[in-house]
């Protein structure tokens, strides 16, 4: 598969101009890399200047993507090659690959991240993954076709949706046991916390939903109630909500809606839709910059990012990538 | 409305409970109930010769093993809500179709998924009587769905109007309008062929030419067969009017799959034979589909078929209704899956729902050359005020099902 020594396809002409805003720019610009589900590559995309600035081979079909909280290690799931394959972010070079079960889609990495969370859809489990000693610690059973998997900010819980028993799966992090569920809309794929802690949103993509879970009840979750969307001249049944970002304040949500080919604007206080963001076709998956000036999403159908200017609420750019992007993360400051 | 009389009402009574269970679920925490989920596949086998292709050969587990897969789906749902389910698998010949089906319902069986012809799977709903609700996974006639329906009877299956309108939008997309259709001389093949000049006139095609193609039976392989096919196919499909597309109408597989490459003019095969519609075959992967497929090949070690993938979809909208009323209660779950609130994801792209004027479960129609998935219909363009996946098939106002209705 040549991924060892990766291959680099440079821009040379972008990354003279990375070069040349670097050394006049005291910030350092950071890296937004995009899985490309079809083409079996990475684009790397420099967040100052938004242009590509190399596009590597990453396995086959690589989806989830994160990076490591030092910003050296990129995971991405090779979901074809049943294995989460490691790259150092500077040279793109192919490290190592994690164990991660059979079909790894989504991960999520703890805040310290030694701790990988995969789930495998075709087996029903979430699998614990080292990612120092590069074992697996624990397989939860969970739901069928485990997808979403979120750490809720305290580190007790990691959530994990299952997109045909249609439940959101809280396990505690100490004992790998399943302590809560959830039922949501159909087709649960994504979850994430208000970074208080208190709040979960889980977006159901054949539902047409994101659930709002009381994270924070006396007596465990509670589903408080579900945001719909309406967008005038879309068919309903494409408002399909995937991938989901909040500001760290709390104030806002981001959804991507798929085919919709719009990004939902959600005021968290209110529970309410203010926006819809058009951006580019079949958006999948959302990231801010560390400074949430700007939020990212991927069009697996366009080929390309758009990038989200975050206090003006309005796309301001697109970028051509791979074929066919997926997931997306940015390096930290 | 024949059998069955007075259920309508009692569905209207189940759906109140379906309102109070839904009220108790509303607040999300899953309150373990307990609820015992008996299911039942009944299969029909009918004495048929081999079909014309051996990829078209019967499996001993055709239905079974998808009803299957969607029994351990529900119980690996049902393990987090302290739902109990099981799951028998029958085979019978139309003799015994009867006594079969009321054997399983002395058993305890309440939900039924049949795979039948439509006048045994009528034999076995009024059999089991109107406390049992059947799924029908296999025929296609437009009269179960019309006068014939029954309240306890509900269509996982499309219609032969539903697979009818999937081609025609797609042809009628291409601009393929001028249609040659070739229908069997067995009834089945007439039904379907009626179904395309319906389909024809509701979008607008135009069938320019047609021609029966008669079942003088004997087998229908024979080794270097294709010889006597290569000189006959021509010639019958000689001298027809202009047109786009040939349209095959053979349910009984007697001539559909000889059409492509032998016809006298270079035009494609739709229908029976060339771009079929299904509800589901072995290499759709779009929305999800690969891992369903993938959890369907480990588990019968063979590709899936439309009837595994029928079985699995009722045996789901089974595990669906039960899992969000919190009850094994055949009425009460019928009430739910017909009503507003049900809603399935089904590796189609877009929620499954059901017409609550005849039981029909809504679904796209996946469009293949049994290698690949063309296109999936409805089509753009073909809208309806309710649901683009009303565009296909028997509509409320045509509907002369009354059943659900009194």
């Amino acid at each position: 598969m040549g991924l060892p020594t990766a291959k680099l396809r440079t821009f040379s002409t972008s990354l003279l101009l990375a070069t040349c805003l670097a050394t006049t720019s005291p910030a350092l610009a950071n890296k937004a890399f995009v899985s490309n589900e079809r083409g079996n590559t990475v684009t790397v995309v420099d967040t100052e200047t938004w242009e590509a600035l190399a596009e590597f081979e990453a396995g086959n079909r690589p989806r989830g993507i994160g990076v490591s909280p030092d910003g050296k290690h990129l995971y991405v799931c090779a979901s074809d090659d049943d294995s989460i394959k490691v790259f150092d972010t500077t040279t793109y070079e192919f490290l190592w690959s994690l164990p991660s079960g059979p079909d790894p889609e989504l991960f999520v990495l703890s805040p310290d991240g030694h701790t990988l969370y995969v789930s495998n859809e075709d087996d029903n489990l979430v699998t614990v993954v080292d990612t120092l000693k590069k074992t697996i610690i624990a397989e939860v059973p969970v739901g069928v076709e485990p997808e979403g998997m979120a750490v809720s900010p305290d580190q007790k819980y990691v959530i994990n949706t299952s997109e045909t028993t249609n439940m959101a799966h809280f396990i505690r992090t100490d004992t790998y046991k399943i302590e809560h569920n959830i039922l949501v809309d159909q087709r649960p794929r994504y979850a994430r916390y208000t970074n208080d802690g208190q709040t979960l949103f889980v977006s159901s993509e054949i539902g047409g939903t994101v659930s709002v879970i009381n994270a924070g009840g006396e007596t465990g979750p509670v589903l408080e109630g579900k945001i719909s969307f309406e967008v005038p001249g879309v068919q309903a049944e494409w408002l399909q909500p995937v991938g989901m970002r909040i500001t760290s304040d709390n104030q806002w949500l981001f959804v991507a809606l798929g085919p919709a080919n719009r990004v939902a604007v959600i005021n968290i206080p209110n529970r309410e839709v203010e926006k819809y963001i058009l951006v580019g076709q079949r958006v999948w998956q959302l990231e801010f910059t560390p400074d949430e000036k700007y939020l990212l999403t991927t069009n697996g159908n366009s080929n390309d990012i758009t990038v989200i200017d975050v206090a003006a609420q309005e796309a301001i750019k697109s970028i051509q990538v791979g074929q066919q992007p997926w997931g997306v993360v940015v390096t930290p400051d | 409305m024949k059998s069955g009389a007075g259920c309508a009402c009692e569905v209207l009574k189940s759906l109140l409970l379906v309102l109070a269970s839904l009220f108790l679920l509303a607040n999300g925490s899953l309150t373990v109930q307990a609820a015992d989920v008996q299911t039942g596949i009944l299969r029909v086998d009918y004495t048929t010769i081999a079909p014309i292709s051996r990829y078209d050969r019967f499996f001993d587990d055709l239905g079974f093993a998808g009803g299957t897969l969607g029994n351990e789906d529900n119980l690996t749902t049902g393990a987090f809500l302290g739902h109990q389910y099981s799951l028998k698998t029958q085979s019978t010949t139309p003799d015994g179709a009867v006594e079969a089906g009321r054997a399983m319902v002395q058993e305890g069986i309440r939900f039924l998924v049949v795979l039948a012809r439509a006048e045994d799977l009528l034999k076995i709903v009024d059999a089991v009587g109107p406390d049992t609700l059947v799924f029908n996974a296999a025929a296609p006639d437009n009269d179960l769905r019309q006068t014939a329906c029954r309240a306890n009877l509900i269509h996982i299956a499309p219609s032969r109007a539903m697979l009818a309108d999937a081609i025609a939008q797609y042809l009628v997309w291409k601009k393929w309008t001028r249609w040659f259709l070739i229908e069997g001389s067995n009834p089945d093949d007439q039904k379907l062929a009626e179904a395309y000049r319906r389909a024809a006139q509701k979008f607008g095609a135009r069938i320019v030419e047609e021609r029966v193609y008669e079942d003088t039976g004997g087998s229908r392989r024979a080794d270097s067969g294709h010889v006597l096919v290569q000189r006959q196919m021509p010639i019958f499909t000689q001298n027809a009017a202009e047109h786009d597309v040939v349209i095959a109408a053979d349910e009984s597989d007697v001539f559909a799959l000889y059409l492509p490459y032998h016809t006298w003019d270079a035009r494609p095969v739709a229908g029976s034979a060339g771009l079929q519609p299904l509800t589901f075959h072995a290499a759709h992967e779009a929305w999800g589909a690969t891992q369903f497929q993938r959890r369907f090949e480990k588990l019968s070690g063979r590709p899936i078929r439309a009837e595994d993938y029928n079985a699995w979809l009722a045996v789901r909208v089974i595990g669906e209704g039960v899992t969000r009323t919190g009850t094994a209660d055949a009425k009460t779950v019928e009430a739910y899956i017909l009503s507003d609130a049900f809603e399935l994801a089904a590796f189609k792209g877009q929620k499954v729902t059901f017409r609550s004027w005849n039981g029909q479960l809504r679904q796209p129609i996946l469009l293949t050359d049994n290698k690949i998935t063309i296109a999936v219909s409805p089509q753009e363009g073909f809208l309806h005020h309710r649901s683009p996946l009303d565009s296909m098939g028997l509509d409320e106002p045509e509907s002369g099902c009354t059943a659900f209705t009194k």
